[in-house]
């Protein structure tokens, strides 16, 4: 069976660096960035973009609803 | 396949809801209050009620919680806020109305309120946010703190002998006959906060059935007010605020 793939969006200037979505990532796809945003936080990247599977645990438990969450599907992936 | 291949090709799994407005929380990075809100906006959308919900903020960190969703609201005076929600749904029986309170807000200033409004059955969704301390004046023991925990006021600890026991108000308003939905959540993981919503959304909907009120309480962290990082906070309350919150519902009928 082909991996579902997924991919998250995080909108760096309204993260607050609470580390929620990290605690919360079951594949440990997410951590913190070294560089910060605006606000002085070390906003959630994806460290690890090939183990993301798109399950959108960090979007839900994320207070201020700063991630998008994509993905695609296995069998989409066999015919392109 | 990379990133910006599957953000270009793939299906929108998740997104931020409509019902929440683009503004930026004010709320403490990691604060429950922000998921909770996001909880409630999503089941409002789920539910297409937007139009018909009315809203009554309290006061506390939550005050501030009409700026957030896209329904109407009501800014009710500390802890009248189930006083205000009754007004508006006896006035208005075709909306939708629920309170939004935090801990120092519903089981001590509006403790009468809460419980003469649940005991009267007003069919209203009750949300109780349980973060063991008043958040926004600086982390004051509050009638939930457990025993032993330290705040500001209580610097070596609550006792009993001094400050009594820890108030479990959602147990106190269960046995109420004009209650119909009674159940403890959390949010801290996805999970819990994917039970959380359809808790909520059994509440709206005992509220248009006019089965009595339904009283959702969460138990929520103020990793500020604990001093605590965000996700060392969620560990605490796993652990400590659990024991004596089971989660669960109590009653159901």
């Amino acid at each position: 069976m082909a991996k579902v793939k997924g991919a998250v969006v995080v909108d760096i200037e309204k993260c607050k660096g609470c580390g929620i979505c990290i605690d919360d990532c079951p594949t440990d796809t997410l951590a913190f960035e070294r560089a910060v945003n605006g606000k002085g936080y070390h906003y959630a990247y994806m460290k690890a973009p090939e183990l993301c599977i798109g399950c959108s645990n960090c979007a839900i438990s994320c207070p201020d609803t700063v991630i998008t969450v994509y993905r695609v599907k296995p069998e989409r992936k066999k015919t392109s | 396949m990379d990133v910006k291949e599957i953000i270009a090709k793939g299906d929108l799994v998740y997104e931020k809801t409509k019902v929440l407005t683009d503004k930026e929380m004010h709320y403490c990075p990691g604060c429950t209050h922000g998921t909770v809100h996001k909880a409630i906006a999503e089941v409002i959308e789920e539910m297409g009620i937007q139009e018909k919900t009315i809203g009554i903020s309290p006061v506390g960190c939550s005050v501030f919680a009409y700026e957030y969703l896209h329904i109407d609201w009501q800014q009710a005076a500390h802890g009248r806020a189930p006083a205000l929600a009754t007004a508006t749904k006896r006035l208005m029986p075709e909306k939708y109305v629920f309170t939004y309170q935090g801990d120092g807000d519903i089981a001590s200033i509006g403790c009468a309120e809460a419980i003469h409004a649940c005991n009267r059955g007003e069919n209203i969704l009750m949300i109780f946010i349980n973060n063991g301390i008043y958040g926004m004046t600086g982390g004051q023991m509050a009638p939930t703190t457990l025993d032993g925990m330290k705040t500001a006021t209580s610097p070596t600890g609550r006792t009993v002998e001094q400050n009594g026991y820890t108030l479990d108000l959602t147990k106190m308003i269960a046995p109420l006959p004009g209650v119909c939905y009674v159940a403890r959540h959390s949010a801290d993981t996805a999970a819990a906060t994917r039970k959380l919503k359809r808790a909520l959304k059994k509440g709206f909907e005992n509220s248009m059935k006019n089965k009595g009120t339904s009283f959702v309480e969460v138990i929520s962290t103020c990793n500020s007010g604990w001093k605590m990082s965000p996700v060392a906070a969620n560990e605490w309350m796993r652990e400590n605020m659990f024991p004596v919150f089971p989660l669960g519902t109590i009653k159901d009928e």
